[in-house]
């Protein structure tokens, strides 16, 4: 039997980001790093890291919806993609759960528990954090 | 000790299946179900448990870290082997310090998960426990199920303090009859068609009914809701009346017409739907069913507290009001029947 | 430092080479610019080779010996080194062919870039690609290429007031520099409407507005400047050479509407050639996407930013304009094998300095730049020669 190929190992290292937003925060700066980050590039040695649970809440800088996408993904199109910055200061890349044409520049989103892709019909899902528009 | 809900968004109406089977245009009133909640592209039985725990730990504010056990009951668990308990406990944050299973027994593997986490709150083994019942369930397209075979879940803090409402009794019915089932690797469940009524729902539903109320000495005129299990709209309504509870009654909890038949979700959420009204000091009588087949009924009184906390999380109501409605081409897209 | 010429260029024809292997590809390349440098293979010190990802495409690695071993020199043992910065591989073997030159620790060097894409399906072609983004925080999300420049697009129309049609206009200027290209990938030309109404692939990227899969391959010769004399008719001078590099992910870069690498890049390049941007009069610029040659030409200091959409519908970067962008016809329409990319944009640069560029000839071409990019901007490789 052929087999799999998996990312398992590498999606797990990441379960608590890709989850709940696990990031980090220099208490020295008070500046906020997600995806986490040990070395904070402003203090370097003098940083005070620690673990910072991100609220999910954010606003789209910068989006597009995905009509031709990679393999992985191309049963899920059309889908859109932001790039989100958190309420906290970090900017990430995000799926913005939401018909094409409805997502803004400026439109506040939050956080949900969703599907990121599958292996195929035999491999892991990976599960993970996307974001829908906030009402109002 | 809390509750959570979570439906998808989308709905597909019955009426729009039953044209592209030609079956007719009284399918939906047969039924009594008008249309059913479908998952997104990217929802599964896993997302819509995480996203009714994560609202439960909202609705009470407590620290998921106490939670010691996780039991989580589908039909449609996204793996065959795998828990989904992990998945959830992971995304709400509890520690690792718990324990966790999958349950499935068909629609009441949910109340299952209630019992189990009941008996170890009880017992004083864990502070806390997490039931969930959840399911995107799969009906064949063109069968009967699919009209009613529907997504969505609830999940359940149980603890021994800070109650919003207490479970006074239980009693369950079990016995081995083959009504509904699904052999391993296939995609959709087969039934008994009419077999499913009388012998398995009808049967079991009363069986527990009546036995818990022997057990207590309760009737009907004692509670002032009652939920059954809701595989369609005209089940639910004919056991209630034949048990001697009202329309009255049941209506709170009677959501099968807006969003299906969500499987082990059913009962939840339609105990959640009661819970989302109900004053404190009122008393809700529950029955699950579950294929295969079996029934739990649960007595329960509402506290004082549930004022506090209701308000904190979305009810189900609000999720029955964000429908957006989709075509067959749409909804087989969504639930994945588009096979390459 | 030793200053640096280019002495002998080849590139083979681009497009779908269903016909030819990387090796082909690899060797028709090498054997023209060594035959236009007319170098012997005894003399040739060492092989830089750009590739992206041989791995992905043709399920092989170990490039730098393979091309060694395809061009004939295999016997002559000579150190060949593959070296990659994702799309702007091409770029990084010439800038590290220059610098071995430059050193004084070789002499005769050949830079070469090449990439065959098309064994793979698009799918696969594209998630090939989709590795010059950030694997782990862009592409696990769903990221593809073209959806990383739609969103810099986006912001770039928000700011700017940048228009579709202003986008289109940079692919219609392109397809026609390209239909007089021989070695073009596409020689048709394309209209505002046709790009428009093209299928989106991102919004608001059309699939005109975005270069295409190609099979193709590239080499120039360098040698010492003092010696070039001794092989080339037109030696042309690497007078600038400079990389610069950016975060990995578009996310999180300082700007979303400027390539900072670009910037940097151009800003060392144009420093040690001793010359301004207006000095230049005809760039190779990097348009992965219709968008991302109105970043470059901002980026370069050509235009102001945001005025980029406005100086190519205006054709001040067409062939008969002050100063012509992209005359081969750029990566859209001459195609982006993205590993030869690079070096095919000094291959055309050389062509034109030394006035061998036919139809798409530019009049008393003195200087030119070349522009190279990997990734959203996470490096940028800008090379200025002059005859």
């Amino acid at each position: 039997m052929m087999t799999m190929k998996t990312r398992a190992p590498r999606f797990w290292r990441c379960i608590p980001q890709r989850y709940n937003l696990i990031g980090t925060h220099c208490a020295a700066c008070d500046e906020y790093y997600f995806p986490p980050r040990n070395i904070c590039p402003n203090c370097r040695r003098d940083a005070r890291i620690e673990e910072y649970k991100f609220k999910g809440t954010g606003t789209v800088i910068t989006h597009t919806t995905i009509y031709s996408a990679t393999e992985d993904f191309e049963r899920q199109t059309p889908y859109n993609l932001a790039i989100i910055e958190l309420d906290e200061g970090p900017r990430l890349t995000g799926q913005v759960v939401a018909p094409p044409g409805e997502v803004k520049i400026g439109m506040h989103v939050r956080p949900v528990f969703r599907i990121l892709g599958k292996e195929g019909e035999r491999g892991i899902i990976y599960y993970g954090t996307k974001f829908i528009p906030v009402e109002g | 000790m809390s509750y959570g809900v979570y439906i998808p968004k989308y709905r597909i109406r019955v009426d729009e299946i039953a044209r592209v089977w030609a079956h007719g245009e009284d399918v939906s009133e047969g039924l009594k179900v008008f249309e059913k909640a479908v998952p997104d592209v990217d929802e599964d039985s896993a997302t819509i448990a995480v996203e009714a725990a994560r609202a439960a730990v909202l609705r009470s504010n407590l620290d998921p870290r106490r939670i010691g056990a996780i039991y989580v009951g589908s039909e449609s668990h996204p793996y065959a082997v795998k828990p989904t308990g992990t998945i959830v406990g992971e995304a709400i944050g509890t520690s690792s310090k718990f324990t966790a299973a999958d349950f499935e027994f068909a629609c009441k593997a949910g109340t299952a998960a209630v019992q189990a986490c009941l008996g170890l709150v009880a017992s004083n083994l864990i502070d806390l426990g997490l039931a969930i019942g959840t399911d995107v369930s799969q009906g064949a397209p063109g069968d009967a199920l699919e009209y009613t075979a529907a997504a969505g879940g609830a999940a359940y803090i149980i603890g021994s303090k800070d109650l919003i409402a207490e479970i006074e009794a239980i009693f369950s019915f079990t016995t081995d009859t083959p009504d509904f089932w699904r052999r391993e690797g296939m995609p959709y469940p087969e039934h008994g068609g009419r077999f499913t009524g009388e012998p398995a729902y009808y049967k079991h539903v009363a069986s527990a009914a009546l036995g818990l109320m022997e057990k207590m000495g309760s009737s009907p005129e004692d509670y002032d809701f009652a939920v059954f299990h809701q595989p369609n709209g005209k089940f639910p309504p004919r056991v209630a009346r034949k048990l001697g509870f009202t329309a009255e009654q049941i209506a709170p909890g009677l959501v099968v017409p807006w969003i299906g038949n969500t499987y082990s979700g059913a009962t939840l959420i339609g105990l959640a739907a009661t819970l989302d009204q109900a004053l404190p000091g009122q008393r809700i009588f529950v029955t699950s069913f579950g294929s295969g087949a079996g029934s739990d009924a649960f007595s329960i009184e509402v506290t004082d507290r549930i004022d506090e906390i209701r308000q904190n999380a979305p009810l189900v109501r609000d999720f029955i009001a964000g429908a957006k409605y989709l075509d067959y081409a749409m909804y087989a897209k969504h639930k994945g029947k588009l096979r390459l | 430092m030793r200053p640096v010429s280019i002495i002998g260029i080849g590139c083979t024809k681009f497009g779908e080479r269903w016909d030819s292997s990387l090796r082909d590809l690899i060797a028709e390349t090498g054997i023209m610019a060594i035959e236009d440098a007319g170098v012997s293979g005894e003399e040739i010190d060492a092989l830089y080779v750009g590739n992206m990802s041989a791995g992905r495409f043709v399920e092989q690695e170990h490039i730098g010996a393979l091309i060694a071993d395809c061009a004939g020199l295999s016997r002559l043992h000579i150190p060949s080194t593959r070296v990659e910065a994702a799309c702007a591989s091409g770029g990084l073997a010439l800038r590290q062919a220059m610098l071995s030159v430059a050193s004084g620790y070789q002499d005769i060097v050949i830079a070469a870039g090449v990439e065959k894409m098309t064994d793979v399906s698009s799918g696969a072609a594209a998630d090939a690609l989709a590795a010059a983004a950030d694997r782990e925080w862009e592409c696990f999300l769903g990221a593809t290429f073209p959806a990383l420049y739609a969103m810099m697009a986006r912001l770039h129309m928000r700011r700017y007031g940048t228009t579709q049609e202003e986008l289109a206009e940079v692919a219609v200027k392109n397809h026609r520099h390209g239909s007089m290209n021989p070695l073009a990938q596409y020689r048709m030309e394309v209209t505002v409407d046709d790009v428009l109404s093209s299928p989106m692939v991102a919004d608001p990227l059309h699939i005109l507005d975005c270069s295409p899969i190609t099979d193709g391959a590239a080499a120039v010769v360098l040698a010492p400047a003092e010696r070039a004399r001794r092989y080339a008719e037109v030696p042309i001078r690497i007078i600038g050479s400079a990389q610069a590099s950016d975060t990995l992910a578009l996310h999180d870069r300082r700007d979303l509407t400027t390539l900072d690498a670009t910037v940097h890049a151009a800003r060392k390049a144009y420093d040690q050639a001793g010359i301004a941007p207006s000095e230049i009069d005809l760039a190779e610029v990097h348009d992965c996407f219709t968008i991302a040659e109105i970043l470059a030409i901002e980026d370069l200091g050509f235009f102001e930013k945001g005025a980029g959409g406005s100086a190519i519908e205006d054709g001040l970067t067409s062939l008969d304009g002050p100063l012509p962008i992209n005359t081969s016809g750029g990566l859209k329409a001459c195609g982006h094998p993205v590993g030869a990319t690079g070096i095919k944009q000094a291959y055309e640069i050389v062509l034109q300095l030394r006035g061998e560029a036919g139809s798409r000839q530019v009049d008393d071409a003195e200087i030119g730049l070349a522009h190279n990019v990997g990734g959203s901007g996470g490096t940028a490789i800008v090379h200025i020669l002059s005859r």
